[in-house]
């Protein structure tokens, strides 16, 4: 009212939220006002709402309400539907929707026929008109919870997200009355969501994101140079998530009701349906607590059913689903070219990273340095059902002020394709008795950047030596002392845990940097005694180097270039 | 932007004998890079992308972002607002309000009916902490009704309300503009007017406004910038100026009375600003080059069009009566050479009917001259046998074959044998050719 009394149009503000969307979960998020993400939670109070629609005569239900519909109400419920978006018919794999609406071929693209109006005929809805809906009524949550109209968002993608998903995406959002300000990959959104912490500094750190979702896993390998973001591989599964974990409880309970009443509830589409929505709240029960109970009426003909099930017993059913997590794990990190060594970070992220088993067995993978952050190996971890979510609401409030242009400009391949550095520099000591080498800018550092670093001088000062080299590292195995073996007889029987870890010790693997290849040298001469001596290391996008070297507190720099090779 | 790592390794000590030029020595490039994506998200990446895009290096990108933050700082302090007071404000009675310029007892002056609510807020605020009646007794220059400082919070109250504003902003004269001057039009016509038409705009119902435009607008901006201020819907009222209504209960009439001078007073003030915004509008198209330079080029379009026409047609008639003439030419050039054909035909074909009587002739007498082939005194019915194949003969071939059976004949002359072969030869290949039935020659069979 205020603009429109100064006779200036009022103009549609942008207010951006961040939305992640995923197969079976959704969340939306935005940057308080204090500069802290919060995930809004839907009318229903959920924080992760279920991409899920359902229809009864022309009611539209979402989320929770309408993921209960899957028990009766299955064939006007539309569920796991984000990664048909923008596909042909031909390229999906439909296994997801055997419990819901079952995907056909609708000319060029794919539709889900159901009843979504009052009438009896089933009507054909698109996967992109299903998205809209969904969209509409999560940007719709967001007004209702922000009290403020939101029309535009940063949403998350798989990093596989092909451009015609990702157009496909934007346009369901448009028709949803949300303007799409960027697609951001789901990996780095969860690295961000860490980043963005207030009390996080900016540090070059090699990081696993484990994206461990309902009906899929992706794992990518995220390097982190002075804050800009690189992926350099990527592993997905499709058939393994929380999903997988769910089977296994089902699996278990319904082998439990088919001792006791000879009666396999699997059977029965709408016993599974409900095995299966209580065998997730029973297995997301068994990450928080020890044991979990799954209760069900009229489980199969009419028969109530009600039993608990501990984590240890879960845990032990499971270890092949958590060995195949660990093993994507391992293999992304291999297709980097890079070593568990070379981990500062693994970040779990999605629904299934509440189990803490999978973390712990990620711990043992990983040596001692590198931080497991995931709720059970880490308090202060955030919750990995939010982080992508998170994330894309801290980068909407980054973008939020500026143009549509400015923001295809800017993450045009021109600016976004840069050189990275295939060797890390660095500069080498050398004493009397031997050499080391401090990189100073790691490998994979996105061209131009610019380091500065200070460096002890010798503690009688004078002149000193600055050897820039690049650098390699090297993973130094030493075989330790054999140990004195401990016999205990009494215990070999059950010590077989125990027995292996002594076995996988043998070896001592640590990191070793060398010198590669000298690249200058520069002296700094009459630096005072224990004074430092800082060194600016900035390359050009052609490889060509500025290098100056100056003592901290001293007037002159002692500088020189090297031409790069263009 | 780097932070700044402090690594506790010291350096090692210059070997003795190291030298180089400035103390700098290269020893060798870097290893090729790796092309990659990087992931478009972060405030370094955004930092990286202005670096990029604006062609910075790390160290101007950190400046001029430097100097954009303390520019903001600046701006927001001095957010002005500071303008001091006309010192005849202060004498002002707080009872006549209505008077006053809100926006200059706030300080708002600079930016009149632009000042957004927050601004005003601000202003307020600024006024209070400085003229709030507690403030004036510390300082020991009570001003004993406090007049000033009520003016200010009439002056908050009427601008914070939506509709009051309106209404002090549609009678706001310290925010009209004038139109311009002789002497200003001189200086350049569209810079003259367009602050008036901006002005003008702020009471437009409809947002944003079409301003004036200048000499390169196009026919079309011209246009509309016409019919939206011919048509202009204007929220502009005339409350303002009402006369006070009594407020006591007697003077019903007069209180009605009143209401009604004022309702009529609103009217036609209404009125006299709508013809007067016709008039300013009637005086600026009128002088518009913009309006003459278009009809100049409607009307230059216009007959260009017109002589494209007439040339059309023109030239379609010249097509015309040039193909007439060669159809002409052409039917006479065939008559003449159809004329000159049927002279030759008949020419030739009298020669032929000659060569073919002539032939005839020589048929005819080959059989006269070896006496129809009879020894001696040829008996008539011998006569009439062979005359009549001739006659038959001579009726079934053509003037071609005619010439050759003569020409044969003429050879044979006399030779009565060699006659009657040709003769028989003739007869023998009409036969041949069907022409002649069998046994209907009688003397060449």
């Amino acid at each position: 009212m205020g603009d429109a009394v100064n006779g200036v149009a009022a103009q549609a503000e942008r207010f951006a939220i961040g939305i992640s969307f995923g197969n079976s979960y959704s969340s939306i998020a935005r940057i308080s006002a204090d500069g802290k993400a919060e995930v809004i939670a839907n009318e229903e109070g959920d924080r992760q709402i279920p991409s899920v629609l359902s229809y009864i005569e022309g009611e539209e239900y979402h989320g929770t309400q309408a993921k209960a519909q899957l028990i009766r109400n299955s064939g006007n419920t539309v569920a796991y539907f984000r990664d048909f978006l923008g596909k042909d018919f031909k390229s999906i794999d439909p296994t997801p929707c055997h419990a819901s609406a079952h995907p056909q071929q609708s000319e060029s693209t794919i539709a889900f026929s159901i009843r979504d109006t009052p009438s009896e005929t089933p009507n054909s809805a698109t996967v992109s008109e299903i998205t809209t809906r969904h969209l509409r009524r999560l940007k719709q949550s967001a007004t209702d919870f922000l009290g403020k109209e939101v029309n535009a968002a940063v949403i998350t993608v798989p990093t596989n997200f092909a451009d015609a998903q990702r157009e496909a995406l934007v346009a369901a959002a448009k028709a949803a009355g949300i303007d799409v300000l960027q697609l951001i990959h789901e990996p780095v959104a969860a690295v961000m969501a860490y980043d963005a912490r207030p009390e996080a500094t900016v540090a070059d750190k090699l990081t696993v994101v484990a994206d461990l979702g309902g009906t899929r896993s992706d794992v990518a390998v995220v390097a982190c140079r002075g804050g800009i973001y690189t992926i350099l591989a990527t592993a997905h599964d499709y058939e393994l998530g929380g999903a997988s974990l769910d089977q296994i409880i089902i699996d278990h309970f319904a082998k439990e009701f088919l001792k006791k009443h000879k009666i396999d509830p699997r059977e029965d589409a709408r016993g599974l349906a409900k095995l299966k929505l209580e065998g997730e709240a029973t297995r997301k029960a068994l990450s928080l607590s020890s044991n979990a109970q799954l209760s069900i009426e009229s489980l199969a003909n009419g028969i109530d059913f009600g039993s608990t099930v501990n984590r240890t017993r879960f845990e032990l059913l499971s270890g092949k689903v958590f060995g195949q997590f660990t093993g994507l794990i391992e293999q992304v990190v291999k297709k980097a070219d890079l070593d568990v060594l070379d981990i500062d970070e693994v970040i779990f992220s999605g629904g299934a990273s509440h189990t803490p088993k999978i973390a712990q067995l990620a711990r043992n993978i990983f040596p001692e340095k590198t931080a497991i952050l995931a709720p059970s190996t880490l308090t202060s971890a955030i919750n990995p059902s939010e982080l992508s979510a998170r994330g894309a609401a801290f980068q909407a409030s980054l973008v939020q002020e500026f143009d549509h242009e400015d923001i295809e400009q800017s993450i045009h391949p021109m600016v976004t394709v840069t050189p990275h550095l295939s060797k890390a520099i660095g500069v080498e000591f050398s004493s009397n008795t031997d050499t080391t080498f401090q990189p100073l800018l790691n490998a994979e550092t996105a061209l131009p950047a610019r380091r500065i670093a200070q460096y002890v001088a010798p503690k009688e000062g004078g002149d000193v030596l600055v050897r820039v080299c690049e650098g390699a590292r090297d993973i130094k195995v030493t075989k330790p002392e054999p140990k004195a073996k401990e016999e205990k007889p009494a215990n070999d029987e059950d010590s077989d845990f125990s027995d292996e870890d002594d076995e996988e010790e043998e070896d001592i693997r640590e990191i070793v940097w060398k010198t590669e290849k000298p690249v200058a040298e520069l002296a700094v001469k009459g630096v005072k005694a224990g004074a430092k001596v800082e060194v600016m290391v900035h390359v050009n996008p052609d490889l060509g180097l500025q290098i100056a070297v100056r003592e901290v507190g001293g007037s002159t720099a002692v500088r020189g270039a090297i031409n790069g090779s263009s | 932007m780097a932070p700044v790592q402090v690594v506790n390794v010291s350096l090692p000590a210059l070997p003795s004998g190291w030298s180089a030029e400035k103390d700098f020595k290269p020893v060798g490039g870097l290893s090729a890079a790796t092309q990659r994506n990087i992931e478009a998200v972060g405030p370094h990446f955004l930092a990286h992308a202005r670096r990029k895009r604006h062609n910075r290096t790390f160290s101007e990108d950190e400046r001029i972002q430097a100097k954009q933050n303390v520019a903001k700082t600046e701006d927001e302090e001095n957010m002005d607002i500071s303008e001091d007071e006309d010192p005849t404000m202060f004498t002002r009675e707080a009872k006549d309000w209505k008077g006053q310029d809100h926006y200059a007892v706030l300080g708002l002056t600079k930016y009149r009916w632009r000042a957004t609510p927050e601004q005003i807020k601000k202003a307020h605020r600024k006024k209070v902490l400085r003229h709030h009646p507690d403030k004036k007794a510390a300082s020991g220059k009570s001003d004993e009704n406090d007049n000033f400082f009520k003016c200010i919070q009439k002056a908050t109250e009427l601008m914070l309300d939506p509709v009051r504003r309106r209404q002090f902003d549609s009678v706001d004269e310290a925010a009209e503009m004038d139109p311009p001057s002789k002497k200003q039009l001189a200086k350049g016509y569209f810079k003259a007017w367009a602050p008036v038409f901006h002005a003008e705009g702020r009471f437009s119902n409809k947002q944003p406004v079409p301003q004036l435009g200048n000499d390169d607008s196009t026919q079309e901006e011209v246009e509309s910038f016409y019919n939206f201020w011919y048509n202009f819907d204007s929220w502009r009222t005339f409350e303002y100026l009402d006369e006070d209504i009594p407020d006591d209960g007697e003077g019903r009439d007069q209180k009605r009375h009143t209401e009604k001078k004022n309702a009529n007073a609103r009217r036609k003030r209404k009125q006299e600003d709508n013809v007067r915004l016709r008039e300013m509008l009637d005086e600026v198209m009128a002088g518009d080059e913009r309006i003459k330079k278009f009809r100049q080029q409607a009307r230059a379009g216009k007959d260009a069009k017109r002589k494209a026409k007439e040339d059309e047609i023109k030239r379609v008639a010249e097509e015309k009566e040039r193909a007439r003439v060669e159809a002409e030419e052409s039917k006479k050039a065939a008559e003449e050479s159809a004329k000159a054909d049927r002279e030759k035909n008949k020419k030739a074909k009298e020669a032929a009917k000659n060569a073919a009587k002539k032939n005839k002739r020589v048929l005819k007498g080959s059989v006269k001259d070896v006496n129809y082939f009879a020894d001696g005194e040829a008996s008539a019915s011998q006569v009439d046998s062979v005359l009549g194949d001739v006659e038959l003969i001579m009726g079934k071939i053509d003037v071609d074959e005619l010439a050759v059976l003569a020409e044969k004949l003429t050879i044979a002359g006399k030779d009565g044998a060699a006659v009657k072969s040709a003769w028989s030869a003739e007869g023998s290949r009409l036969v041949g050719a069907g022409k002649v039935k069998e046994g209907e020659l009688k003397a060449f069979a």
